[in-house]
């Protein structure tokens, strides 16, 4: 027997103790750093200027103004009354906007359309849907920051204008996710329902929702979140709650404020995002 | 013979029953209370005298200022948006990915004493929104975009490293452990194993990030930090109306177009 054949064969050459791809890589990442150039003189990238003598002892007197933290009680009571504002506007927001988005969403879906059931959508309907579908993006490509701008120089300062900015914002998102979510699921039901002469509510109520309803309220629970979180940027603006009080300590440069209203702000956030994560597992 | 299943009341346990009751009480009660305790102008929204008012205010808007001199202005303050929105998002991605590592569990056995300081890191800065960050910066880095860009790499460090680590902790773990068997460090394990596993999805996460961050980048001037939004802010405190609509019109078109590209750039990446 030939045992040449059970020997192992030698290797051809050792194994390499440097990365491979080395070369195309170190190209690479200088290639992406010569095409940031433009983009760092674009936003007058300087981080150097953050350790220049003159700003760090600016940034360190500001910096110190935040310890202590204000803690006077009726300052904390404010705060707390403001936490609840915040929180309000935000439920009373997304409220209107629900009611907004609701109709939009079901004059919009495809899935509802009799027309599609046979096949190919009437022009009539098919137009009717993409208007509706463009009247969303638009109202949630403009940023609510500008919606309360306008609101404001309308209704003036308070929390109408962070209501409506928030409703007509959040209508646009909830439309379009909600058609996506009707869209994605199972057809076969809604369409039997509508093939054999039920109304469109009626198709939707019992076709489309049961099988839909945790994923709707799940979203919908987690917009909610968010709208909390936009409440306070638009606070800045002057829509009230907590972002206009940080807006008024910031403006005076009083750091132990702005430190509370941050904790408070982040303490609220995490609640909000711990009650969202909770009822959604509840509910999915 | 069948019981009729409609009246059979083991069909629904009872206790989802009542915990979807509760819940409905509670969003009804938390909508009623925030509608009574906000002090909400509805008469003087909802009036003639308002509806008119709010007609002439939006019949100010149109036309809207098309010179070449302010066009060239709002393509400036456009280019400096899309630059801060660039950028600071590749910032926060590198820097999430740098704080991923130590976010994440790299195996079961792992003891990860950094995990809970770094998720704590991560959430704060995740937790204060972009807008209040570049109030904040704006002492430190000065009027412009370059606050903006802090802000905005700084907010998303928080939102990508969270989401990284989470990628990380989710990955198959078969390569990494076969490397860590041979005895490799954690850093080469992760960058040699982990990364090139996750990397699609972290990429997709960025692009994600991306869109939202082109919305933040044009409103982030209206506190100071450069761009689209500092130029609205300043043409609307004037009230110069129709120089306004165009920077609106500007923002759609930019924020539709980055919208675009994304979704584009994710649908390349999972064909």
């Amino acid at each position: 027997m030939n045992t040449s054949v059970l020997r192992p064969a030698a290797p051809r050459s050792p194994a390499p103790t440097r990365d491979p791809a080395w070369l195309a890589r170190v190209f690479w990442t200088g290639a992406a750093l010569v095409l940031l150039w433009p983009l760092a003189v674009a936003t007058e990238f300087r981080p150097w200027t953050l350790l220049e003598a003159q700003n760090l002892k600016v940034t360190r007197q500001f910096l110190s103004g935040f310890w202590p933290p204000a803690i006077e009680p009726e300052f904390v009571g404010m705060l707390a009354r403001e936490a609840w504002r915040t929180v309000a506007i935000a439920t009373a927001g997304m409220t209107l906007a629900l009611l907004l988005a609701i109709p939009m969403t079901l004059m919009a879906t495809s899935v509802l359309s009799v027309s599609a059931l046979s096949g190919r959508m009437a022009r009539l309907p098919f137009w009717g849907r993409q208007v509706l579908r463009w009247t969303l993006i638009v109202l949630r490509s403009v940023p609510e920051l500008v919606w309360a701008l306008v609101f404001v120089r309308v209704v003036g300062l308070g929390p109408t204008a962070g209501v409506l900015a928030i409703a007509l914002t959040y209508a646009g998102m909830l439309g379009k996710v909600y058609g996506e979510i009707l869209e994605s699921g199972e057809p076969h039901a809604t369409q039997t329902l509508l093939r054999n002469g039920s109304s469109r509510l009626q198709a939707f109520f019992y076709g489309l929702m049961p099988q839909n309803a945790a994923e709707l309220t799940s979203y919908t629970v987690y917009r909610w979140e968010c709208a909390i979180r936009s409440s306070v940027v638009l606070g800045f603006v002057g829509a009230g709650g907590l972002g206009q009080q940080m807006d008024n300590s910031m403006k005076m440069f009083k750091g132990d404020e702005v430190l509370s209203i941050l904790i408070v702000f982040v303490a609220l956030v995490a609640l909000a995002d711990r009650v969202s994560a909770g009822l959604r597992k509840a509910l999915g | 013979m069948n019981p009729s299943t409609r009246t059979d009341p083991q069909i629904e346990p009872p206790s989802r029953r009542s915990a979807v009751r509760c819940f409905g009480v509670g969003v009804l009660g938390l909508v009623v209370a925030s509608f009574w305790s906000l002090d909400l102008q509805w008469a003087q929204f909802l009036s003639l005298n308002a509806a008119r008012s709010m007609g002439r205010f939006v019949g100010e808007f149109f036309p809207p200022d098309t010179s070449p001199v302010f066009l060239e202005r709002v393509a400036l303050a456009t280019w400096e948006t899309l630059a801060m929105s660039l950028l600071g998002t590749l910032l926060a991605a590198a820097f999430g990915l740098a704080l991923a590592l130590p976010a994440s569990r790299q195996h079961e056995a792992d003891a990860a004493w950094m995990r809970a300081p770094t998720r704590l890191v991560l959430n704060a800065l995740r937790s204060v929104p972009e807008l209040v960050w570049a109030g904040l910066l704006l002492i430190a880095a000065g009027l412009g975009p370059f606050a903006g860009t802090l802000a905005l790499a700084l907010h998303t460090t928080g939102v990508l490293g969270r989401l990284f680590a989470e990628a990380v902790e989710n990955a198959p773990p078969g390569p990494a452990a076969a490397l860590r068997a041979q005895g490799i460090g954690r850093l080469r394990v992760f960058l040699y194993a982990t990364l090139p596993q996750v990397l699609p999805q972290l990429m997709s996460y960025t692009l994600y990030r991306w869109e939202n961050n082109i919305r933040a980048a044009a409103i982030l001037g209206v506190v100071g930090a450069g761009g689209l939004g500092q130029l609205l802010s300043f043409h609307m405190g004037l009230f110069h109306m129709g120089k306004t609509a165009t920077i609106l019109g500007a923002m759609l078109l930019l924020v539709g177009l980055v919208d675009a590209l994304s979704h584009a750039a994710r649908r390349a990446m999972t064909r």
